[in-house]
């Protein structure tokens, strides 16, 4: 009992990372049905960001206060990842719109290889160790012989998610930013009549897109205590069928798809194999997608003629 | 007469390589109600699109009010206040009434939301009724209705509306163009493609009769109802 209860916490704070990455999945195949494939790299990146910033802002600037630190980290990589994929989404995607339908998707496979060995030679190929933080844990369960415990970071991670979250979903369907990518999602030659800047609202998709997954980057190296140039591909990949089983286009579908898939490869490591851990992920994604193909929440609108 | 607000001057405009239009010119003066009739497949509301550059003319020229937007972006376009009730009503199934209406009013920030919004409401009371339900559960005039609200949200000086008396019924489609009379009364301009020639030409000042692409006779309202052909190709059904 107090192991599965372990293992639930450990299940989310893994499926909040998830969630984060899976939305800007899902929001860029919302509004141009595209995958982006480069988007594990771009989150890939920003982890490095958060390191070196961390770095710099402790050795270099001497900044002391932990949650000082990590707070201007956070913006600062969420700034710098969003430009990022600015510049990708202008360079890479942007000039082969109306193309053929797997134009931008060879883009974005490009990309992400370029990014993934543009860090390997900017920073090396090896493991980067990050000085470790908020290690400290809460006991909350003192069993006969398993004790349970969240740490900081555990708390960190699901509370930051949680409020994003939050404010992200006020964005998309209170504001009128939300309500122009929106539009663009369900018809852009409707939404471009109206006046919306449809090129100016996809960049900004990207951008907010990059920004949550610079928030996932910096979980990550947080929660993990290493960066590596190829910690893209994995997370990505499953940050994406994260995003393909909660149905893909829908934003609530990605968060729930990011909690379920972090709880299946941490309730499966605990109780069977740890080496078929993604294995077991993706079984349970094809077995889902055959039952119920759009999706756990992604069923097609019923829509009068 | 002065300046049209509106004239498109010897339009041509391709799907692919397909002609659609083919040197189209069409003028439409302010405070006025134009229509253009035609069959099926004419042209019509390519050239309601190749207004907003969708697709862009590929020859000639349109101006709209001594300014040549040919090659504006069409968010830019809208901007310069022309609203356009597109074919196919083009609702958004997944936003409520309310949400679509706004959509209508962003080119000037929602300022006049409230305001704006009773106004639509007064002309289609049903979508005060409707207005937190989703664009796409909505029937099909009630659709109309809508995509005509909330191109007059955006407060345009130029409204274009393409076709909307289809698939409505007949009380319905008296009531839209009632609806369109007082518009043009308080100030509108209005471009009116119709397939129910006999309302459009009757309600409007001069119309246009646009055949594969071309545009082969125009005239006043009532002019056009009177020609023969008209009468023989678009009024009574062909007989």
């Amino acid at each position: 009992m107090e192991y599965l209860l372990q293992q639930l916490i450990n299940g989310i704070t893994l499926g909040s990372i998830y969630g984060l990455i899976a939305i800007g999945y899902t929001m860029v195949f919302g509004i141009i049905g595209m995958v982006n494939f480069a988007h594990g790299d771009v989150f890939m990146l920003s982890s490095f960001i958060a390191l070196i910033f961390l770095l710099a802002l402790s050795q270099i600037a001497g900044i002391t206060s932990l949650a000082l630190s990590l707070f201007i980290v956070l913006l600062l990589g969420m700034v710098l990842t969003s430009l990022w994929a600015w510049v990708i989404e202008r360079t890479a995607y942007r000039p082969l719109r109306g193309s053929f339908r797997l134009a931008p998707l060879i883009s974005a496979i490009g990309m992400s290889i370029f990014l993934s060995n543009f860090v390997q030679v900017a920073q090396g190929p090896r493991n980067k160790p990050v000085p470790s933080i908020l290690a400290d844990v809460i006991t909350i369960r003192q069993g006969e012989n398993y004790t349970v415990a969240v740490s900081y970071k555990q708390i960190l991670i699901v509370v930051v998610t949680a409020v994003l979250l939050a404010a992200f979903w006020y964005v998309v369907q209170k504001t009128p930013l939300g309500r122009a990518q929106r539009a663009c999602e369900q018809d852009r030659k409707m939404a471009a009549l109206l006046g919306v800047d449809v090129d100016r609202t996809i960049s900004l998709t990207f951008v907010i897109g990059a920004a949550l997954a610079a928030v996932a980057g910096l979980m990550f190296m947080i929660y993990y205590g290493v960066v590596n140039f190829s910690d893209g591909f994995t997370p990505g990949v499953k940050a994406f069928t994260a995003a393909v089983l909660g149905g893909i286009g829908s934003l609530p579908g990605a968060v729930l798809g990011g909690l379920l898939i972090g709880l299946i490869e941490t309730l499966w490591s605990a109780y069977f194999t740890i080496d078929y851990k993604d294995v077991a992920t993706f079984l349970i994604l094809a077995v889902a997608l055959i039952f119920m193909p759009t999706g756990l929440l992604g069923k097609p609108e019923v829509e009068k003629v | 007469m002065s300046a049209p607000l509106l004239s498109v001057e010897n339009v041509s405009a391709f799907y692919g390589s397909i002609q659609a239009l083919k040197g189209v010119s069409i003028e439409v003066a302010d405070k006025e109600i134009v229509t253009l009739i035609g069959a099926n497949g004419a042209g019509k509301s390519t050239l309601m699109m190749t207004i907003f550059g969708q697709p862009r003319a590929r020859e000639g020229r349109i101006v709209y009010e001594g300014r040549d937007i040919t090659q504006l972006p069409t968010h830019e376009i809208a901007r310069l206040r022309i609203a356009q009730s597109p074919e196919g009503r083009r609702i958004f199934p997944r936003m409520t009434v309310r949400e679509n209406l706004q959509m209508g009013a962003e080119i000037d920030g929602g300022q006049h939301f409230e305001a704006d919004l009773a106004k639509v409401c007064e002309l289609f009371p049903i979508l005060a009724k409707r207005i937190d339900q989703r664009g796409g559960t909505l029937s099909g005039g009630e659709q109309q209705m809508l995509a005509i609200g909330r191109a007059l949200m955006s407060r345009p000086r130029l409204l274009l509306l393409d076709e909307p008396s289809l698939g409505l019924a007949p009380l319905v489609v008296r009531q839209i163009f009632e609806v369109i009379a007082e518009l043009n009364r308080q100030g509108m301009t209005v471009f009116l493609v119709e397939q129910n020639a006999f309302h459009a030409l009757k309600l409007a000042h001069r119309g246009y009769v646009m055949v594969s692409g071309s545009v082969t006779m125009s005239g006043t309202g009532r002019e056009l109802l009177a020609r023969p052909e008209v009468r023989a190709a678009y009024l009574e059904g062909g007989r």
